[in-house]
């Protein structure tokens, strides 16, 4: 495992009965007396609430009335701290996220662990306050969890997978397939940087680089947009692995229209630019962690804008494109020279090239 | 972004083109060498600049694809051996070999990395003494330096478990492949830009005498292909034919000298297969009697490959310039990019690649059916 980009756990004080083991042991798995320690010392304190503190084999909680949504997600990268975050902050707002753009309000989520033999436990506790900080930022309580632990060699420090439901908002219809003709496509910032970010820090990429992973939790952003024109929104998507290019694209197949971007107006950081140029790669597909795109009727799309703009996550929002009846289920740009070109989404995932 | 984005302006581009499109009183056939300058006029939609005479010619400039089958498959055989670690490029773990690809061999156990620098393999190799680190050093004049420095650091800290697969080729001899040939139809050549900063341009005014085509040194980015483009048709018209530098921003006549010091330590000609061409004398490096210890042909006997193309693809022709990829029958049907017959349908330098990637040749349909994004 990697401790690439990991920041400094000298200062750490362990809970006292944690201190016997610095890593974890396959007993920290194993439903006894360790186990229980990881639980009563670490992610209880962290995670503190109600529902999660009577230990029962399910949470127990009340949902103000109206439609679930539920959600799950599962987290493995590598390194796990990196510039602008850790796989704590992704965990909780990955699933966030995926209920936020869904048009429901994140409510209570698990987490589950799937822990290597020799995982540092202050690593783990970074993790976990980090999961804690995310979770209380973004207003979503975590109610339940698991630990496993697998042998040393079966896995990579820490995976973890979260499960999350949300109360849908009234009056919001939102998804992939209800994007519509005349519609205008908003991108709530920068795209590519968590890609980057991750590109810049793993073994082998030896560029400087004050590139930062954008992972955030999207649900206040979203309830303001929803609550200034939710009636108007058709389609949220957070535009993560295989990039805004692929997010598009599924859009695009899903509500069978053709999807039309102006290059130009894509915001991509310079530097995010420069390290996607140096490595050969394109923004397009790389991958966000707090970013959102809007399909939005036209009429409510100035009013969209203003709002996004005006919250902090959303200042280099931009109108990148239309939705139209030409070429349904392509995803074409029109580039700087004034030319029409298509983005497929990739294959695979993208690949540097020679020279 | 300085030195790019003054080089992408849409204005500019477009009164660029207005220039070519006085100055050209007759269709030229201009042949771009290298993969990168095909998917740039591709994707910017330079070849819809251009008036309707003027026809771009697709080069043999992809080093992916012009690496001959067999070693492909010996590159697959060697990463399946078990205490080998094989590094690559990114843009070859998806070439098609006779019966996979390194995915697949990746995907069955073999160690097979992607590196941006054939320096990193070396230093895997420091760090892994225990394990035989394969580099596969494909490429033109412009990858040619960071491998025999490779090789050359390699020897220099006496590393016994580092080699390099290596399969160079270069640009002049490919050249005069192509004015040779019988069915040859470029009158003018825009020579690539990354290759001549490292050799220079020096080589060339031999070939532009002897064959009487204009060759001018071209980058990458829309304005420079439109320049590049816009100084080869004046020459036609005018009748000249001379070595023009429309990238010197980059290129000296002289090249790199420290690296071409580098590249005669430790290479030397020969012949070379170009897969789709055929032989063609002296169009190679390979590593030279100094350097020999470190070919991975030498270290890992691989016999008994049996390659097989598919019938279908007409990659040679395409990398010719004898066919455009739209032209092939198999284009977009049999052969996707994720079935592809060929290297030039997966490389990111590949034209059919270039010609399927950015979809402006395929209707939506076909697309769909091809099984790319939108299934």
């Amino acid at each position: 495992m990697s401790d690439r980009g990991a920041p400094d756990f000298s200062n750490w004080s362990c809970p006292l009965p944690l201190q016997d083991y610095p890593t974890i042991v396959m007993g920290h798995g194993g439903g006894g007396k360790l186990g229980n320690e990881l639980v009563e010392h670490l992610f209880l304190p962290a995670f503190r609430n109600p529902a999660l503190e009577n230990l029962g084999d399910a949470a127990v909680f009340e949902l103000s009335p109206g439609r679930i949504a539920m959600s799950t997600d599962s987290f493995v990268v590598q390194p796990l701290f990196f510039p602008g975050g850790s796989i704590g902050e992704l965990a909780v707002n990955g699933t966030v996220n995926d209920l936020a753009v869904s048009g429901a309000e994140p409510k209570f989520l698990s987490a589950s662990f799937i822990l290597e033999e020799g995982f540092p436990l202050a690593q783990l506790a970074a993790v976990v306050n980090a999961m804690a900080e995310a979770a209380l930022k973004a207003g979503v309580r975590i109610v339940t969890g698991d630990t496993k632990v697998v042998e040393r060699g079966h896995g990579d420090g820490c995976y973890i997978n979260t499960a999350g439901v949300g109360v849908l908002r009234q009056g919001v219809k939102v998804g992939p397939n209800q994007a519509q003709v005349g519609d205008v496509v908003l991108v709530s910032g920068t795209i590519g940087d968590h890609g980057m970010a991750i590109m810049s820090v793993r073994e082998g990429l030896e560029f400087e680089s004050q590139i930062r992973s954008d992972c955030a939790a999207l649900n206040g952003l979203i309830a303001e947009v929803l609550s200034a024109v939710g009636q108007s929104v058709h389609t949220m998507r957070d535009p993560t692995r295989g990039g805004l290019a692929s997010t598009l694209n599924e859009i695009a197949t899903a509500s069978s229209v053709g999807v039309e971007v102006d290059e130009a107006k894509i915001p991509v950081r310079s530097e995010v630019q420069s390290a996607c140029e140096l490595l050969g790669l394109d923004p397009v597909y790389v991958a966000n962690e707090g970013k959102a795109v809007f399909f939005v009727a036209p009429e409510a799309a100035d009013r969209a804008l203003e709002v996004l703009r005006g919250h902090e996550q959303g200042r280099d929002a931009a109108r990148i494109g239309v939705v139209t009846a030409q070429h349904p289920r392509m995803l074409v740009a029109r580039t700087a020279m004034g030319a029409n070109r298509v983005i497929a989404t990739q294959i695979g995932e993208q690949l540097p090239r020679i020279c | 972004m300085k030195y790019l984005n003054e080089f992408r302006d849409g204005e500019v581009a477009k009164r660029m083109a207005r220039e070519i499109w006085q100055v050209a009183t007759r269709p030229w056939k201009i042949m771009e060498i290298c993969g990168g300058q095909t998917h740039s006029i591709i994707r910017n939609g330079i070849d819809q600049m251009l008036p309707p005479g003027i026809e771009m010619i697709h080069g043999p400039g992809c080093p992916v694809c012009v690496t001959p089958l067999a070693l492909i498959d010996k590159a697959l055989a060697i990463a399946a051996q078990p205490g080998v670690i094989f590094c690559s490029f990114g843009d070859m773990l998806r070439v098609p070999g006779t019966d996979a690809d390194l995915f697949q061999i990746k995907g069955r156990g073999g160690d097979v990395r992607v590196v941006y620098s054939p320096l990193d393999a070396v230093e895997l190799a420091v760090k892994n003494p225990d394990k035989q680190v394969v580099f596969f050093g494909v490429g033109f004049e412009t990858t040619a330096p960071a491998n025999a420095m490779s090789v050359h650091l390699a020897k220099r800290r006496g590393l016994k478990n580092f080699s390099l697969l290596v399969s160079h080729v270069l640009v002049p001899p490919a050249i005069e492949a192509i004015m040779s040939s019988p069915e040859n139809q470029v009158q003018a050549f825009l020579a690539a830009g990354h290759v001549c900063s490292v050799m220079g341009y020096w080589e060339y005014p031999p070939l532009a005498d002897q064959f009487e085509i204009p060759i001018v040194v071209t980058g990458f980015e829309p304005l420079d292909l439109l320049d590049g483009i816009r100084r080869a048709v004046i020459q036609l018209e005018r009748g000249d034919h001379h070595v023009e530098n429309a990238y010197d921003r980059i290129v000296t006549y002289a090249g790199n000298l420290e690296a071409q010091r580098l590249l005669a330590e430790v290479f030397e000609p020969t012949d070379r297969a170009w897969r789709g061409i055929g032989v063609i004398a002296n169009s190679g490096w390979r590593l030279n009697e100094k350097y020999r210890d470190f070919d991975a042909e030498t270290r890992f006997q691989i016999t008994g490959i049996r390659t097989e193309e598919s019938p279908l693809c007409k990659a040679g022709d395409v990398l010719r310039g004898a066919m455009k990829p739209a032209q092939c029958p198999a284009f977009g049907r049999e052969c996707t990019p994720r079935h592809p017959l060929g290297a030039t349908m997966v490389s990111s330098e590949g034209a059919c690649a270039a010609y399927f990637n950015y979809g402006r040749f395929l209707s939506a349909e076909e697309l769909a059916n091809a099984g790319a994004a939108h299934v």
